[in-house]
């Protein structure tokens, strides 16, 4: 694997392969001593051109444990503000000699220009690019939806037959369709549930089922709910009336989680908006699995530094 | 190019029985006895071997699997390789007698990684390490404590070990090389 950009190129083997490299660096963090030696004299570049907590931290803990160095440039403080290009940053950072880049930007397709632009022969991992893709967050979690279903022998299996419904701003959200694509090559059935204008033109194309109604989606009882975040700074125009009738219509307020099977998998990929897409009730319960998402992208993304960095020019 | 055998089934038999009885032998039994193989056919050995000593010492020495992918030196020179579980007692290594197995001893490099692999785990009392076959042409300062089978060779041979569980029969061939 040279690069990771989206999920939608990965075949049902690479996908599964990755899961099963996860599983391995998940037991590195049980270990007395928690670190690897193999990426030792290995530089990984975290560039940030949108805010992040958990995603910059998760790939830095990830390099670390994989005892890579780490260098990090977030938007904020960088010459980025003073106008540089992408393309001028990259190539101030091939000329530091860096083998991975990890890249988040506000623009759809950056972390591809950045790979097919010739400016620099370092692996890219997309770290989420505007509203395309954010590979790893998908990745984690097929992976949490996996272990949670089949526990120590997780290991060669896919999703089949799992039945998962994504809640919320589908429209501005690169974690539904790197999610969307993944689950249905794994073998999942993906329900989108959201209001007409928080989903994008031409989903009718996409393999999944397309409700507007939560209650009726609900109904059905599927395995897996997951609560996506109101992107309010993407929000250019009004796309519901207001954040009360949003959070009646379409939250998963306590009422809604109170009915769902008991062992549901309540997901949501962060920052929540408590009150809003899903109560503090929810969000807090034993079926969340909110912090085992984060737990398991560290994993995660040890596998994809791991598959980027180690094979040699093979 | 031929293909010579050199060991058949029964062979490998007899040296595993032989390399169980050295382990036994050597035992001072003050500590933990941990048999633990590097995978592939290492975990295989390791599982024939403690069957062994369970025949002979009943409940003596566990078993597991040490995946040493991480530690490697060539991961650079070579395609991706995929890791495999590591497989631990319960109780951990500290303290105890480790038998690393594994199923030609060549270059040493995989044991040199095996080494530090084991130290990320815990700080065993003694480290020893049992082989099927022993090839020479070391590249670091390790000797194996248990042999199953010497086998002098030419470099630009190479030494097949084939066991029933991943390969459908057992035995040992090395083919290539000057005849």
């Amino acid at each position: 694997m040279k690069h990771l950009l989206s999920t939608r190129d990965l075949d049902r083997d690479t996908a599964i392969g990755i899961l099963d490299v996860a599983e391995d660096m998940a037991d590195v963090a049980r270990r007395a001593v928690p670190k690897l030696p193999t990426l030792q004299g290995r530089t990984v570049a975290n560039l940030f051109f949108e805010d992040s907590t958990r995603t910059r931290l998760s790939f830095e803990a990830a390099a670390k444990r994989l005892s890579a160095d780490v260098i990090t440039l977030s938007a904020k403080g960088s010459s980025v503000q003073k106008g540089e290009g992408l393309k001028d940053t990259a190539q101030t950072i091939a000329a530091m000699g860096i083998d991975a880049v990890v890249i988040r930007h506000p623009a759809s397709g950056a972390a591809r220009v950045l790979a097919d632009g010739g400016w620099i022969d370092a692996a890219i991992i997309n770290a989420g690019d505007g509203t395309h893709e954010h590979p790893t967050q998908g990745l984690l979690d097929a992976y949490t939806m996996r272990k949670t279903r089949h526990g120590e022998a997780s290991r060669g299996k896919d999703l089949d037959g799992l039945r998962v419904t994504i809640v919320g701003d589908i429209l501005h959200s690169r974690v539904a369709r790197s999610n969307l694509w993944l689950l249905t090559t794994l073998g999942a059935e993906v329900t989108l549930v959201a209001p007409v204008t928080l989903l994008p033109t031409g989903v009718a194309t996409w393999p999944a089922t397309v409700r507007h109604d939560l209650d009726d989606a609900l109904g059905e009882k599927p395995d897996v709910v997951m609560m996506l975040r109101i992107q309010s700074e993407r929000m250019n125009a009004a796309f519901f009336p207001n954040e009360r009738e949003y959070a009646r219509e379409w939250g998963l307020d306590d009422a809604r989680f109170a009915a769902l099977r008991p062992d549901t998998m309540v997901m949501h990929p962060g920052p929540m908006m408590r009150g809003l897409e899903i109560s503090a009730g929810a969000a807090d319960s034993a079926r969340s699995l909110v912090l085992d998402q984060v737990t398991n992208g560290v994993s995660i993304r040890m596998a994809v530094l791991y598959l980027v960095l180690a094979g040699g020019a093979a | 190019m031929t293909a010579r055998p050199v060991l058949q089934q029964a062979d490998i038999d007899r040296a595993i029985t032989r390399i169980a009885h050295e382990i036994l032998e050597s035992d001072l039994g003050d500590s933990a006895l941990i048999v633990l193989g590097i995978p592939t056919r290492g975990v295989l050995l390791a599982e024939r071997i403690a069957a062994v000593l369970d025949r002979l010492a009943p409940g003596r020495a566990s078993v597991g699997a040490l995946d040493v992918t991480m530690y490697r030196d060539d991961l650079r020179s070579n395609p991706t390789r995929s890791p495999s579980p590591t497989r631990l007692p319960a109780g951990g290594i500290d303290g105890a007698t480790v038998v690393l197995v594994d199923d030609v001893l060549y270059s040493g490099r995989t044991i040199r990684a095996a080494l530090d692999a084991l130290t990320a785990h815990g700080r065993p009392r003694a480290v020893r390490l049992a082989v099927l076959i022993d090839r020479g042409h070391r590249e670091l300062p390790i000797r194996p404590d248990f042999v199953g089978k010497n086998l002098p060779s030419s470099i630009t041979e190479r030494v097949n070990v084939r066991l029933t569980e991943t390969d459908g029969d057992d035995g040992v061939e090395i083919d290539g090389g000057e005849s």
